[in-house]
Formats: structure tokens, sequence, C-alpha cells
């Protein structure tokens, strides 16, 4: 069903979102214990990465529809 | 009655309700405004309060307001208020209000009977000492209307009866009698023969009247005014009365009872004449014997005074021998005993005689008085021999009075001569004393002396005697006068008496002449009467002959006539039936045989009919079928596939082009899967319409995550109505994902699944993308049961053409 589309996409993008989010923050944390003495800003940094990778995938999957894709014709 | 009654209590009620309510509201108010820390005491326990709190148990209206205390109940109690109320206010004012419920009963039933005796009356009649207290309060009961007696119908009757009397007068005798009233109960077993008894009645009554008359004169008057002098006797006024009461009642008597009465009234008068002759004839039987007995003695008794009288003359005048002269005496003494015994006996047979002629007087009164004119001859003949044998008592009484007279001068002649005997003898005596004691030896004893001094007083004696003599010839006129003059007077007397008694014999006789010529002239008239009458009845018959004889013609004419013209009309009747009847028969044979014919092609037609009626049974059947498996939808599961239907229709009605071009317009999702049903469609909708409103701002141009954050916010910020009604016209701000949706959910809400899918299909963008499904599935269910819908019209239509109405 056409309704259930978007609910199913809102679906993948709150997933999509936890995933790139604690990975993220899990990455953050590794290289702030890891290789940055704990700083703090690792973790935000990667937090912030995961967030932004998930909107931006969230905001195209929404968007997938109404982008135009172009084939490049073959010359003949 | 009891209406002001329950009026005055029950508002009484209310007031005291609506008082104890009001104080109830006043108390909460007032103490609602008053904001104060106070005390709560609750079963001996104070407890702080506040204002908040305050209110609360204050509002309850056993609190009272002293300052810093109140007594109140706790809140679960104050709902229970209306019929707690243990403290003594509460009572008092309970009894308060009763008292002054019950004065108010008592008050208004008092006003009430005031003004009502009836209720009044109930009352009194119901409870048991309320009328003495009626008595005090208002006085004593008015007095009862009583309709006023009735006078007794006692007078009606005797009224009747004077009235009766009042016309009767004139025939009836006034005899003055009064009887009592139960006279008049016995009055009508005697009506029948109130005319037949009439005459004894009257009789009796009269003879009875004349005894009554004198008994009765101290009975007091009768009720009846005006009318109570002249009453005949009870019966009589009651036979009348009754008579009267008939007459009004029938006016004519048939002529069977007229003639039955005239009958009854002969033979009464039959009987009062026969009774009548019978006793005048014995009446006269025994009065003439007595008469003549009396005549005989008289008679006897003037034989003997006439005897007597010569007797004495001859005693006195004859010288017979002295031995003759004893027997004489003593035939003497024999003829006046005789004579006295004759005048006895005469004087009582003429006493008898006297009361025979009473009687036989009364008899012939009566009779005269009974008016029956057969006995007037008889009572003619009656008066005439009463007549005559009263003359001949008075003519024998006459003489014998005469001869009593002569008698008494005789008498008195012979006691003058005894006198003068005695005299002479005691002068003869005198002179003579010697010889006087006897008489008889005188001859022999007589001396010269004694005759010388006999001679000697004879001759003084005769001298005396002639002087006496000349003195009396002196006296002789003046007596002779003098008795002629007595004898004149007498005579006069006599003469009147006799005058008197022959002027009324001659009456009588003149009177009884007369009514003997009235009688005879009366027979005359009677009998020329009854001639002229029998001459009127035979004319009269024969009159009525000829009448009868014409009008019989008149009538046999008249009902030959009708006889025939109901013979005509008959036979004309008959003929018309007839023919009638021969042209019904052909009229209706022909019919029969037309209706036969057109049976026969009416069949013929049915047939085909009928055949065409089942292709449309079938078809509609089947298009049945096929809604039917469109009810088959769940809730959100399409219905079957309408293959299997679809498939009937094509299969049963091949040779119908509409329906195969309907069966195969059906679109292929339907066939192979079903549709949904509008139920399921209307459900769903509402998701949809969640879901477009949530993505209004989301097109091609915004697409972003803000976007949508951002058309969440303003499908929750947005409020409007649901349901909007579509205008007819669409404007182009219409066209607002809102308003469409608005718009859809009010068609869809009225069950207009078409017009809701219109306004969806007006969406654009993502909220277009989201009701696309929808959309389809919309359509797909509409499509369908557009073509189904018209399937079944066509199968309907078709069923009703090729029914045929009964």
């Amino acid at each position: 069903m056409s309704e259930k589309e978007l609910g199913q996409k809102w679906d993948r993008c709150l997933a999509d979102c936890a995933v790139k989010l604690g990975t993220g923050l899990g990455l953050g944390i590794v290289f702030s214990v890891v290789f940055f003495k704990r700083r703090t800003w690792p973790i935000v940094f990667g937090t912030g990465l995961g967030l932004g990778m998930a909107y931006s995938n969230c905001q195209n999957d929404l968007r997938s529809h109404y982008v135009l894709h172009s084939k490049v014709a073959k010359e003949e | 009655m009891y209406l002001p009654l329950f009026i005055f209590y029950s508002s009484i009620c209310l007031y005291l309700k609506s008082c104890s309510r009001k104080t109830f509201y006043q108390r909460a108010y007032f103490t609602h405004r008053e904001q104060f820390f106070g005390f709560v005491q609750w079963k001996d326990v104070t407890l702080p309060v506040k204002s908040s709190e305050s209110f609360l148990i204050q509002t309850l209206p056993s609190c009272q307001c002293v300052c810093g205390k109140v007594k109140a109940h706790p809140l679960q109690h104050c709902r229970r208020y209306t019929t707690a109320g243990g403290s003594g206010s509460t009572a008092g004012k309970i009894v308060a209000a009763s008292l002054l419920t019950v004065g108010g009963g008592l008050g208004g039933t008092i006003l009430y009977a005031k003004w009502d005796p009836k209720f009044r009356s109930n009352i009194e009649k119901s409870v048991p000492y309320s009328d003495q207290l009626f008595e005090m309060a208002l006085g004593p009961p008015p007095p009862p209307l009583v309709p006023l007696q009735k006078k007794p119908g006692k007078i009606e009757p005797l009224q009747i009866s004077s009235l009766s009397e009042a016309s009767k007068e004139s025939k009836q005798p006034k005899a003055k009698a009064k009887k009592s009233d139960p006279a008049p109960a016995e009055a009508p077993p005697a009506v029948e023969e109130a005319p037949a008894p009439t005459p004894q009645t009257l009789e009796e009554a009269s003879a009875e009247a004349a005894h009554i008359i004198l008994a009765i004169s101290e009975v007091p008057s009768v009720p009846a005014p005006g009318t109570s002098d002249e009453s005949p006797p009870g019966h009589m006024a009651a036979g009348e009365e009754s008579k009267d009461h008939h007459e009004p009642a029938l006016k004519e008597r048939p002529a069977e009872e007229v003639s039955a009465r005239l009958a009854q009234q002969d033979k009464a008068e039959q009987d009062a004449l026969s009774a009548l002759t019978a006793g005048l004839e014995e009446s006269l039987g025994s009065s003439a014997k007595t008469t003549l007995q009396a005549i005989g003695a008289q008679e006897a008794a003037l034989t003997a005074i006439a005897r007597h009288t010569n007797k004495l003359k001859e005693a006195m005048d004859s010288e017979t021998p002295p031995d003759e002269k004893s027997t004489q005496w003593k035939a003497l003494n024999e003829a006046l005993s005789d004579r006295a015994r004759a005048m006895e006996e005469a004087e009582e047979a003429l006493l008898k005689a006297k009361g025979e002629l009473e009687k036989l007087r009364g008899m012939i009164n009566s009779a005269k008085q009974s008016k029956i004119d057969a006995a007037r001859p008889q009572i003619l003949a009656a008066e005439e021999n009463f007549h005559s044998m009263i003359v001949d008592l008075d003519k024998v009484v006459t003489k014998v009075q005469t001869a009593q007279t002569e008698a008494k001068i005789v008498s008195q002649y012979s006691e003058l001569v005894n006198e003068a005997k005695a005299q002479f003898q005691q002068e003869l005596a005198n002179i003579t004393p010697e010889i006087q004691a006897n008489w008889k030896g005188l001859s022999g004893k007589l001396s010269a002396d004694d005759l010388n001094s006999l001679i000697a007083h004879a001759h003084r004696r005769i001298d005396q005697l002639n002087r006496e003599l000349a003195e009396q010839r002196v006296r002789e006129q003046i007596h002779i006068e003098a008795a002629l003059e007595q004898l004149k007077l007498e005579d006069q007397k006599a003469l009147e008496r006799a005058v008197v008694s022959a002027l009324e014999h001659r009456r009588e006789d003149m009177r009884l002449e007369q009514e003997k010529k009235v009688q005879e002239v009366r027979e005359v008239m009677e009998a020329e009467m009854r001639t002229q009458l029998r001459r009127q009845a035979a004319a009269h018959t024969d009159h009525l002959r000829d009448v009868l004889k014409v009008q019989e013609q008149e009538l046999r004419e008249e009902a030959q006539e009708i006889l025939n013209s109901k013979m005509m009309e008959q036979e004309t009747h008959y003929r018309r039936i007839t023919q009638e009847q021969l042209d019904t028969f052909t009229l209706d044979m022909s019919a029969a045989y037309a209706r036969l014919k057109g049976i026969e092609e009416a069949i013929d037609s049915h047939v085909i009919a009928e055949e065409e009626a089942r292709k449309a049974h079938q078809l509609w059947l089947s298009v049945e079928a096929l809604n039917y498996t469109l009810k088959s939808a769940g809730a959100d599961s399409p219905t079957e596939p309408l293959e299997g239907a679809v498939r009937a229709i094509k299969e049963n009605c091949a040779e119908n082009e509409f329906a195969q071009a309907l069966a195969t317009a059906l679109p292929e999702e339907s066939l192979s899967r079903g549709i949904y049903s509008e139920a399921s469609l209307r459900a769903r909708f509402y998701d949809i319409r969640r879901l477009a409103r949530r993505v209004a701002l989301i097109d091609e141009t915004r697409n972003s995550l803000y976007q949508y954050f951002l058309s969440f916010l303003q499908s929750v910020l947005l409020f409007e109505r649901e349901q909007v009604a579509p205008p007819a016209k669409l404007a182009p701000e219409d066209l607002d994902t809102f308003r469409l949706l608005a718009y859809a959910t009010y068609s869809i809400e009225r069950g207009d699944l078409e017009l809701a899918a219109k306004f969806v299909n007006q969406l654009r963008g993502e909220s277009q993308r989201v009701a696309q499904d929808w959309l389809k599935e919309a359509r797909l269910t509409l499509e369908t049961k557009q073509v189904i819908g018209l399937l079944s019209a066509y199968a309907n239509a078709v069923g009703l053409g090729t029914t045929q109405a009964p």
C-alpha cells in the first residue's frame, strides 16, 4: 500500500539513525579512548558524524521518488 | 370537595420545605462569604479548620455560626441531612410545622363546611364528634329542605263525585245523606248494575234517608266544599263517579254494550215494575180488606148506635109495663154495650184502615217517584181505589158521627128524663118517706093521707111543671134560636167540612181523570212514535240496501278492471323476461366462444412470456449472486473474486448482449482479486487522511527532512473542521490539501465514495503518492459497483417487463 510506504521509510530511517548514531558514538568513544586521550571531541565528532549520515540517508530515502534519474543516451 | 383542603395542606408543606431550603442556601451562602479560621467541633472533638475547609463544612445547614465553635457533621453525612435532625431546634421546628399543618387543615375544613352544607353533613356522618365541633364553631346545621307533603288523594274522588253530583243534581232526588269513603271503593263492582238498581236503590235510599237525616245532622262537613249539602247517597255518587270516569274514557260505547245496557235497563224496569205492581196490589188488597172491614165495622157500629138510640127512645117514650121495662132496660144495656163494642171495633178497624191507607199512599208516592211509565195505569188504578176507599171511609165516618150526635142527643134526653124521674122519685120520697122503700108494693099500702099528699104533691108538681112549661115556652124561642144558631154553626162547620172534603174528593177525581187522560195521550203518542220510527227504520234499511247494491256493482267493476290490468302486466312481463333470457343466452354463448378464443391466444402468448420471464429471472438471479459476492468483503480483506459469478452470468445470459457487454466491462482486478468494501475503504481513508495531512507540504520542491518536520508541525498546529461541505464548484483556493481532505471526509461520511475519490484525486505531491493505492482501490470498487448496479437495474427492468400483471 502506498500509505504504508511512508511508514516503512520512516522505520528504516529511524533504524538507520539508531545504527549510525550508535556506531558513530561507539567509534568516537573508541577513537577518543584509543587515539585521543579520552577527550570528548571525538565522541561528539563521531556522534555528529553518525547523526549526519543518518539524516542525509533518511532525507534521501524520503526524497527518492522525486529525484530525477537521467540516463545518458548511447550515441548511435 | 376535598380539593381545597388538599391544596391548602400542600401549599403549607411546600412553603415549609422551601423555607427550610432557603435558609439552607442562605446559610450556605452566608458562611461561604465568611472566610475565617475557625474550629470545628465534631463529637466532642474540636478540630482547627481553615477557611476553605470551613466553607465545605459550614455549608451543612446543621451548623450554627457560633464564633469559633461550629457543630458539624462530616462531609459524607451531608447527603443524609434531610433525614437526620437530632438537635432540639429542628425538633421544635418540626413540631411547629406539624401544628401549623394540622391547624391549617382544621381551619380549612371548617371554612369549607361553612360554605357547603352537604360537605358538612358528610363529615358529621363520617367523623364521630365533628358535629359538636361544627356546632360550636358554626352554629346549628341548616334545616333540611323537605318537599311539601302532598294532600291525601281521598279528596279527589269526593270532589269528582261532587262534580258528578252537580251535573246529575237535576235528575237525582236531593236526599240529604252522606256516606263515608269506603263507599267509593265498593262502587266499581257496582258500576255495571248502576242503572238497574237505580230505582230500588232510590226507594231504599229515600226510605233510609228519612231515617238517617236526623242521625247525621251533627256529622261535620266533608273537606270538599260547597257540595256537602247536596250529595246523594255515597254509592250512588260513586256509581255516578265511576260512570263519569267511564264516560270521558269511552265516548261511545259499542252497540252491543248499548243494547245490552238497554236490555238490562228494560229488564231492571220490568223487575221494578213487577215488584211495584206486586207491592201495589198487595197493599191495595190489604188496604181494601181493611177498609171494607172498617166500613163494615162502622156500619155495624152505626146500626148498633141506631138500635141503641131506638131502644133508648122506646125506653123513654113508651109506657110499657114494668116487667117489660127491666127487660127493656136490659136490652138497652145490651144495646149500649153492643154499641160500645161496635164503636170500639169500628175505631180499631178505622185505625187499621187508616194505617193501611197511609201505607198505600206511601207506596203510591214512591211508585210515582220511580218514574216507570209502564206502571202508570196501575198507579192510576191504585190511586183511584185509594181515593174511593178514602171517600167511602169518610162517608161512613160521617154517618157514624151523625149517628153519634143523634145518640148523644137521645142519651142527653134520656139522661134528662132519668134525672127528672130521679128528682120526682126523690120528691116523692121526701113527701112520702115511708113508702120510698118499696115502690112496687105501693098499691096495697097507700093511705088517704099519703094519697092526698101524693095528689097535692102531684098537683104542686103539675103546677110547677106548668110554670116551667110556660117558662119554657117563653124561653123556647130563645132556646130555639140559640139552638138554631148553634145548629147553624154546627151546620156551617159540618158544611165546611163537607165542602172541604167534597172539594178534596173532587180535586182528587179531577187529578185522577187528568192523569188518566195524560196516560192515554202518552200511550197514543208512544204508539205513534213507534210506528214512525218503524217507518224510518224501514226506509233506512231500504236506502242502505240500494246503496249497498250500487256499491257492490262499482266495486265489482273496479276489481274486474284491476284484475284485467294486472293480467296484461303479467303477460307483457312474462314475454319480456323470456325475450331477455333468450338474448342473454345468445350473448353468453358468443361471449364464451370469444373468451375461449382469447384464452387460447393468451395461453399461447403466455408461453412466450413465461419463457422471457424465465430468462429474466435467471439473469436477475445471477446478478443477485454477483451482488451477494460483493457482501463477502471482510473488514480489511477484499471480496471473493467475482470471476465465478460473472462467468455464471455470461453463461446464463448468452443471448443477452447488454448483459454480456456489461459483464465484460468489469475490471480485471475485481474478477481476479475481488474488491474492497466501502466500509473498509472508508476506514482506510482516515489513515490516508492522517498521513496526507502530515506530509501536506511535501512535494517535488520541498522534500527535505526539515520540511517533513515543518509539515508535521503544520498538521499538528492547524485546527480545522474535520468535515466541510464541498461547494458546487471548486475554486482554486479549494485545492488546498487540508480543504480537499475535509471535503473528502465529508463526502465519505455521507457515503459518497465517488466524490471523495474525486477530491482525493486532486491531491498533489506526497499526499497524492500516499493516497495512490487507496484511490486505485476506490476506483476499482466504484467501477465494479457501477457495472453491477447497471446489471441489476437491467435485470430488474427486464424482470418487471416480463412480469404479467395478475
